[in-house]
């Protein structure tokens, strides 16, 4: 087994005294000190500090010096809007396969002279080898070296990343930039994977120690491992690829709809002209075979992935599974996402999920399970 | 028979024989803390019938779910209804408050295998 990569804070996350836990080929901290609960309550509450630096970070920067070009030709792996971002914003997008389903889910912002794309662990490769073979005529791909990723989540984000670099409260969700503080320069998002406000911060390796510490000493900013992340983004209603995503499920399945805008769709300007926009298009019109809902258990007992879903307490076939599910510390209650045959997607529709032989009652719900809190 | 000292499974339970010949079942407090923290346990019905190894208990921690094992043969006289609210109970007070049922064994010589104290902790050190 190849062995595993260790993030430029590994140190300070053993000092943490973080549990260390294998994740898409990085080890990586799943919980510190607080423990899963109380850290993601304290990212609500206040500020969460998260190493992401496992994130694959790519530039994708024009050959003829043209953005248009860049855009243009990223507009072809993707039915979203690429050639209407401005600069010094970003945006959530996701390339498709000939069948329409995601290759991966990705953030890409555009700045001056370049695109910046971050990647999830797990499909960096996929996608690097996706955007050379696609692009590499047009542009240049480049993974961004040595730089470590941080995402500073919460109600107090703002407050404790102001005393390190004061321009980024002028930011609003979704804006990117680059910032200088001595030693180092940060490139900052006003985004991330909770819900919650909060920055993404691409920082060079050689800062990132110095720079999670002045943040940690900060009296609103508790350290936070992959295990509240994953139920964070859960409460929010965010898929995650590999649960919710994958090859074979469609953004119209997956309900990322919103994402696709319309002049991507039928009739629109640039109507299609990525992969997989037969099945896509028609999907957009007709809807889907199944679709991605909420889920809340009846009960206390969380409903896990792949708990088969049946429509009725006894007898007939499964109508589709659980892709995501755990308790929801702020919702104080199990949350769970999953696929169902249209028909049974109606909010309020009752299901069981079936947990170690029994049918457990549960009801589709409407996501997110707790508000988002973005600075518009 | 004499109450004897509290014993330790291999599966992190402890079991502490009480003056009515029951024996009170949780786990231990390394085992709460590598579970993390717990968000629902489920406990076995009253007056049950239980033989050694079978799964009558299953915890859901913020990470999986895992089973505990009936360490002897015989009858649940009592749970911890409890933990039916306040599943935290476990990694608050492992060995007091969140213990898990109590249960009156058909043999009271299947508790002689499992480890005293200094076994278990050698075990987990």
């Amino acid at each position: 087994m190849a062995e595993l990569r260790r993030t430029a804070l590994y140190d300070l996350h053993l000092e943490l005294c973080a549990r260390m836990v294998p994740f898409a080929g990085w080890e990586m901290p799943v919980q510190f000190r607080l423990g899963v609960m109380k850290e993601h309550l304290h990212t609500r509450a206040a500020a969460g500090l998260f190493d992401v630096s496992h994130m694959g970070q790519v530039i994708l920067r024009p050959r003829s010096g043209y953005m248009a070009e860049a855009a243009a030709a990223l507009e072809a792996l993707m039915p979203v809007d690429v050639l209407g971002l401005a600069e010094g914003r970003q945006r959530y997008g996701f390339f498709t396969n000939d069948d329409g389903g995601i290759i991966d889910d990705l953030m890409f912002a555009r700045r001056a002279d370049h695109f910046l794309l971050v990647v999830n662990a797990a499909r960096r490769e996929v996608d690097l080898a996706l955007l050379k073979g696609a692009l590499e005529d047009r542009c240049t791909v480049e993974e961004v070296p040595n730089r470590a990723l941080l995402a500073l989540q919460g109600p107090a984000a703002e407050a404790a990343l102001t005393r390190i670099v004061p321009q980024v409260s002028a930011m609003r969700f979704m804006d990117a930039g680059v910032f200088h503080i001595p030693g180092a320069d940060l490139w900052i998002s006003r985004s991330g994977y909770t819900g919650e406000d909060g920055f993404e911060i691409s920082v060079p390796e050689a800062e990132a120690v110095s720079f999670a510490r002045r943040l940690l000493e900060m009296e609103e900013v508790e350290p936070i491992g992959l295990g509240a992340r994953d139920s964070l983004r859960l409460e929010a209603g965010l898929c995650l690829y590999g649960n919710e995503i994958d090859e074979a499920t469609s953004p119209v399945e997956a309900g990322l709809v919103w994402a696709i805008p319309k002049v991507r769709r039928r009739g629109g300007a640039r109507e299609g002209g990525f992969p997989g926009a037969a099945r896509i298009l028609r999907e957009l019109e007709e809807g889907p075979a199944r679709r991605l809902v909420g889920l809340l258990p009846e009960g206390r007992a969380p409903m896990r992935a792949h708990t088969p879903l049946f429509a009725s307490e006894e007898g007939g076939d499964a109508i589709g599974e659980v892709t995501s599910g755990a308790f929801g510390p702020s919702v104080e209650r199990p949350v769970a996402m999953g696929y169902v045959t249209t028909g049974n997607d109606r909010e309020g529709t009752a299901i069981f999920g079936e947990v170690r032989g029994r049918r457990l009652p549960a009801r589709v719900a409407r996501l997110p399970f707790f508000p988002h809190r973005y600075k518009r | 028979m004499a109450v004897s000292e509290t014993k330790y499974t291999e599966e992190h339970e402890w079991l502490r024989p009480e003056d009515d010949g029951v024996v009170v079942v949780g786990i231990t407090e390394y085992a709460a803390e590598q579970l993390g923290d717990i968000v629902y346990v489920e406990l076995p019905e009253e007056g049950t019938t239980v033989t050694k190894g079978d799964e009558i208990v299953v915890i859901e921690s913020v990470k999986a779910a895992s089973d505990i094992v009936a360490p002897v043969d015989g009858e649940i006289v009592e749970v911890n209804e409890a933990l039916a609210d306040n599943p935290g109970l476990v990694n608050e007070d492992p060995l007091g408050d969140g213990w898990f049922f109590k249960i009156k064994p058909s043999d009271m010589s299947q508790l002689d295998e499992y480890m005293d104290e200094d076994a278990y902790k050698e075990m987990i050190s």
